[in-house]
């Protein structure tokens, strides 16, 4: 299908979310990455976020040889609440205001807090290391997999609230 | 782990979702491409700084603590699995398949390779 009408079809689909959100520029001329108040609602949610993370490794620790199922469990469910949290905003306007609020808090800091990238890939390093390249790969494939049909069921389930 | 070293944790984790925050605003301000690559760069670069941190922390040059509120919480809270996820989620809604593959596998194996060589570079 071409360009134009996927784009025209994500549109219809999602009329509020912009390519881009955090490049737009704000009432005063300052992009949103660069204003101080939007950067303090990212690092109290990143530190509750990334708490949150700690606190769930700590209760459910995984011995460093084996998949790290309880990243994977982080993961895959915050890989599911971004997906709704975001959809859910964007269906009820444009990313203003409170909406942008509630999305830099919520998504970009706790969400994005408490998911990690770096612990994961580093488990999944460390099974290589460890000569176990079969639990590596597992341990890659369902994050990747699990995490994408999360993320599929979130914007899902985000959508039909809205219909 | 001590509850000092738990909330220095989380401070941690606050300043490295602020950094995630602006250098991918700063990327996406200056790229225009349907690729994440604000995402996809933060990513790549946490994954090898806690390879390096990581193998430091195996051969005894950095305490368990440090490792824990630069690597669990800095490192932890500056990478993302929740957006890289759902900017692929989109991108593969949206038919883009190969910018959907940059950002899926491309983190996937990427982050992988850096994280292998930071460990190795780490351990030296």
């Amino acid at each position: 299908m071409s360009r134009p009408a996927d784009a025209a079809r994500a549109a219809l689909r999602n009329p509020w979310l912009p390519e881009d959100p955090d490049v737009d520029v704000n009432d005063d001329g300052r992009p949103v990455h660069l204003r101080a108040r939007y950067a303090a609602y990212v690092a109290l949610g990143g530190f509750v976020g990334t708490g949150i993370r700690e606190a769930m490794s700590l209760w459910f620790p995984t011995p460093a040889d084996r998949v790290n199922w309880t990243i994977l469990a982080i993961n895959v469910s915050g890989a599911f609440l971004l997906g709704a949290l975001v959809q859910l905003l964007a269906g009820r306007g444009p990313d203003h205001g409170r909406r942008r609020t509630v999305r830099l808090l919520l998504g970009t800091g706790v969400l994005g807090g408490f998911t990690t990238y770096s612990t994961f890939a580093d488990g999944a390093a460390q099974l290589i290391r460890d000569s176990e390249p079969g639990m590596a790969v597992g341990y890659c494939g369902l994050t990747l997999g699990v995490g994408l049909l999360a993320s599929f069921a979130g914007i899902t389930a985000a959508q039909r609230v809205h219909r | 782990m001590s509850v000092g070293t738990y909330l220095l944790l989380c401070v941690g984790g606050g300043v490295g979702a602020v950094l995630r925050f602006v250098v991918d605003g700063l990327i996406k301000a200056r790229v225009r491409t349907h690729i994440p690559v604000g995402t996809i760069l933060v990513n790549l670069t946490g994954c090898l700084a806690l390879g390096v941190l990581a193998g430091l922390a195996q051969r005894g040059a950095l305490g368990s603590d440090a490792l824990a509120v630069l690597g669990t919480g800095v490192l932890g809270g500056y990478t993302t699995f929740s957006t890289a996820s759902f900017e692929t989620a989109r991108l593969l809604q949206d038919g883009r398949r190969g910018p959907a593959l940059w950002s899926g596998l491309g983190t996937l194996l990427g982050g992988v390779a850096l994280a292998s060589l930071g460990l190795w570079l780490g351990l030296r």
